[in-house]
């Protein structure tokens, strides 16, 4: 037990990883897509779809290492919760078929562009919104008997799922403005920060609201964060948060859109930490703990010894996608 | 709406929906990706431009193509648990580590370098441009050895121990569980199809572009180049791949008799050499085959090699175990009817290339038009006759389909699965309208590249500067 013990808090630990991952690749992606109805069509639209083509099909891959590794290290997880979020999940994945095909659908007949930028923008936000919901399902807890969930196909709809959800599209929002914001010059650089300014405000007010609800949820999330002692170490969290915030909107004041891309991620970081802690040591709360999920030790140790020697090479060539397609982007297009 | 299916057969309608529309494009990706590989090599080797025109034609192809793919596989990764979340539980420690190289090993690689490759040309240079697309090729091919890997042991599993509560376990050795007993049958078949899928779709546009060319009284010398590269390929490989298609046939024969049984007809058993049937019309219901034409022994002869040897019909099976034949029986004579169709395209275009009229012969190129889609007809019909012969199981004699099922309500399933046609449809099908649209344009000197610089006015006269020779 104690050697399953360190295997699977590690796997937990690389999934959380994942999960950050992605919101840092994809996130700001998915982002560009909600923002794009405030683009406009002609040469905006068409820089909007240049900064991110040639990465988007690489970001979108942490989505499938998150699927795909839930399998692998907690499969009973991945049951039960792809069972218990079934419309969001076909809900963000048709999203995402809409949102990736666009990217280069929308070079391929003048006249049916206008429909796949929308298709582009609706299942950028449709995706957000069913990740955030799906993340509010999750912690709000989820409805388990003996190994199989056991409730209704719409328990996962809640005033506080629907927050969440919210939250996650104005945070994706906030970090596609500021990659925009990066990527352009002058007036658009100008609209990208307005953008970034109104989507930091909305993304505070949604964890602050997310933050004073998540305790009430549950008597154990309560309890975490408001009894003594373990008030005391989580305090520097909501503090933090609180700092990166205002040195967020300094940035964003400062036209520092590398400065404020990289607080905006920190939110996210904070975020996912306060959840974490109130979570913790369960995946699928109120019952299932990451142990009780957890995949046989011989499949964990085996895909560990991949991530351990794969993982560097695979944030070593991303990285270098992300080097050659450095720089402002240009007016033509990709195709 | 959906009264008339039970929950099950919506989840198995949904996943044999969504991955064969799938697997459409990965068998198109898989080839095209080594094609342009080649391509680009000839460019780099030999400096002719037709080559550089011809990768760029087909680079943009194949990124409509790859994000086709991309989305429709991301889909695939999560059926698994939306409507089998039981078989995932069950069959996760074993299948999952296996996916989960998939995605470090293959995804990442291919996704990776697919930017480089579409649009980098410019910004990285030839050598480590070229660099990129191998990598995006040896990607494709590990996404395919893993997936498949996934797909024998489910067939052939091996290597598993059975927790107490009914769970499969990895035993001491993945090495077994990796290359179970079907896998490198399997691996070699698919993978040769799908270069054999690409070798059609390349030689019918190739065709109607030298069809096209003819009737306007000019010359195509790319269309030549991509057809005459594609009748090679179709020449050589069309016959290992029936070899290959045979050995397959013998390893499933060894592990999972009851399905070439019904790929046969064979509801009876023949203890004095059995007949191969050609036609017929499969009855699951009375379990006979009616208005069978057969050659006598013949079966035998295949499967045994020996015309007397004894050959079991499903009437030695339980018929709760029995697959449907009636599918198999015609999923698997459609891939093979085109398969000897395949070898015959092949044959024919060596002896026109042997009389010097490979590039002259309307037949011959009409033939080859008319054989574009086939590849993508017989993987398809060659994955149903595996798939639905491994039927009533999911893992092979130890889990069944009905029991992996989720606990999820048919009008949810319904609803799902109608949403995926609809959006399926519209979407992939308007997506391979442009990829029609993109091999109607005809291939011509000076291709434009992807990159988004040489869109300048200035240089769509001509190649940009670096590439003219």
């Amino acid at each position: 037990m104690t050697q399953n013990f360190d295997l699977t808090t590690i796997w937990a630990l690389i999934l959380a990883f994942a999960v950050l991952m992605y919101v840092v690749m994809d996130g700001f992606d998915l982002g560009i897509g909600i923002l794009f109805p405030f683009y406009k069509p002609g040469t905006e639209r068409d820089q909007a779809m240049n900064a991110i083509a040639p990465v988007w099909d690489g970001n979108e891959t942490w989505l499938v290492l998150g699927g795909g590794g839930l399998l692998a290290a907690f499969p009973l997880a991945y049951a039960i919760i792809l069972t218990a979020t079934y419309p969001l999940i076909m809900a963000m994945l048709l999203g995402l078929v809409f949102r990736g095909v666009a990217f280069e659908f929308r070079w391929r007949a003048h006249s049916h562009r206008a429909f796949w930028d929308l298709a582009f923008s609706g299942g950028s936000f449709v995706a957000a919104l069913s990740q955030g919901i799906i993340l509010g399902a999750l912690l709000q807890g989820v409805h388990v008997e003996g190994r199989a969930y056991a409730g209704g196909w719409l328990d996962w709809l809640s005033p506080y799922s629907v927050l969440t959800g919210l939250g996650v599209v104005c945070g994706y929002a906030l970090l596609g403005a500021c990659w925009m914001a990066g990527k352009l010059n002058g007036s658009g650089q100008d609209r990208a920060f307005h953008h970034a300014r109104v989507a930091a405000w909305a993304t505070f007010a949604a964890m602050a609201a997310v933050s004073l609800a998540t305790p009430f949820l549950a008597a154990p999330y309560y309890q975490r964060w408001f009894a003594m002692p373990t008030l005391l170490y989580l305090s520097p969290v909501p503090v933090v948060t609180g700092l990166a915030a205002l040195f967020l909107l300094r940035g964003l004041a400062q036209r520092c859109s590398g400065q404020a891309f990289v607080l905006a991620l920190l939110l996210f970081l904070l975020g996912m930490i306060g959840l974490g802690v109130s979570m913790w040591p369960h995946v699928v709360p109120p019952s299932i703990t990451i142990w009780q999920a957890a995949a046989p030790e011989r499949s964990q140790s085996f895909m560990l010894v991949g991530v351990v020697l794969i993982m560097p090479l695979i944030l070593g060539y991303t990285g270098w996608t992300y080097w050659v397609f450095r720089g402002k982007v240009g007016e033509h297009g990709y195709h | 709406m959906f009264t008339a299916f039970d929950a099950l057969t919506l989840a198995r309608m949904q996943f044999a929906f969504t991955i064969s529309f799938h697997f459409i494009f990965p068998s198109f990706s898989i080839g095209l990706a080594s094609y342009l590989a080649v391509l680009e090599a000839l460019w780099l080797r030999t400096g002719k431009p037709v080559y550089l025109d011809l990768f760029r034609y087909w680079l943009k192809i194949f990124a409509v193509a790859f994000a086709m793919g991309v989305v429709s596989g991301l889909v695939m990764s999560y059926q698994f648990g939306t409507n089998w979340s039981v078989f995932s539980d069950k069959a996760g420690g074993v299948i999952g580590p296996l996916m989960a190289y998939e995605v470090l090993t293959a995804f990442f690689l291919e996704a990776g370098f697919l930017g480089v490759m579409l649009f980098g040309m410019e910004k990285v240079g030839r050598g480590l441009h070229f660099a990129a697309t191998v990598m995006v090729v040896i990607g494709t091919t590990i996404s395919a050895f893993w997936i498949i890997s996934v797909n024998s042991w489910m067939q052939t599993p091996v290597g598993y121990e059975v927790s107490a509560d009914g769970r499969f376990l990895p035993g001491p050795s993945w090495w077994a569980i990796i290359f179970n007993p079907s896998f490198p049958y399997r691996f070699v078949h698919t993978v040769i199809a799908a270069y054999l899928t690409t070798a059609l779709v390349v030689g019918a546009v190739g065709a109607w572009h030298l069809l096209r060319a003819k009737d306007q009284g000019r010359e195509n010398g790319h269309a030549r180049v991509m057809f005459s590269m594609a009748m090679w390929m179709a020449a050589l490989v069309a016959p290992i791949q029936i070899i290959a298609g045979d050995e397959h046939g013998l390893n499933t024969l060894a592990h999972q008799p009851a399905k070439v049984m019904a790929m046969e007809g064979h509801f009876q058993s023949h203890p004095e050499g059995a007949p191969l049937y050609l036609f017929g019309i499969p009855d699951d219901k009375t379990q006979t085959l009616h208005y069978a034409i057969g050659i006598p022994k013949m079966s035998s002869v295949i499967l045994k090699h020996d015309a007397d040897a004894p050959l079991a019909g499903l009437d030695s099976i339980a018929p709760d175990k029995r697959p449907p034949v009636a599918i198999l029986f015609w999923s698997f004579r459609i891939m093979v009817g085109l398969g000897f169709a395949m070898l015959a395209l092949g044959a024919w275009s060596l002896i026109a290339r042997a009389r010097g009229r490979l590039y002259t012969s309307p037949w011959l190129h009409h033939a080859a038009v008319l054989m574009g889609p086939s590849g993508f007809i017989a993987v398809i019909a060659g994955w149903t006759t595996t798939e639905v012969g491994r039927q009533p199981y999911t893992v092979y004699g130890l889990l069944t389909t009905a029991e992996s099922r989720s606990p999820i309500a048919a009008p949810a399933v319904g609803a799902s699965l109608l949403a995926f046609v609809v959006i399926y449809t519209a979407v992939f099908g308007v997506g391979i309208w442009y990829l029609l649209k993109m091999m109607h344009a005809v291939p011509h000197p000076h291709e434009e590249p992807m990159e988004p610089d040489a869109h300048a006015p200035i240089r769509t006269a001509g190649p940009p500067p670096e590439f003219a020779k």
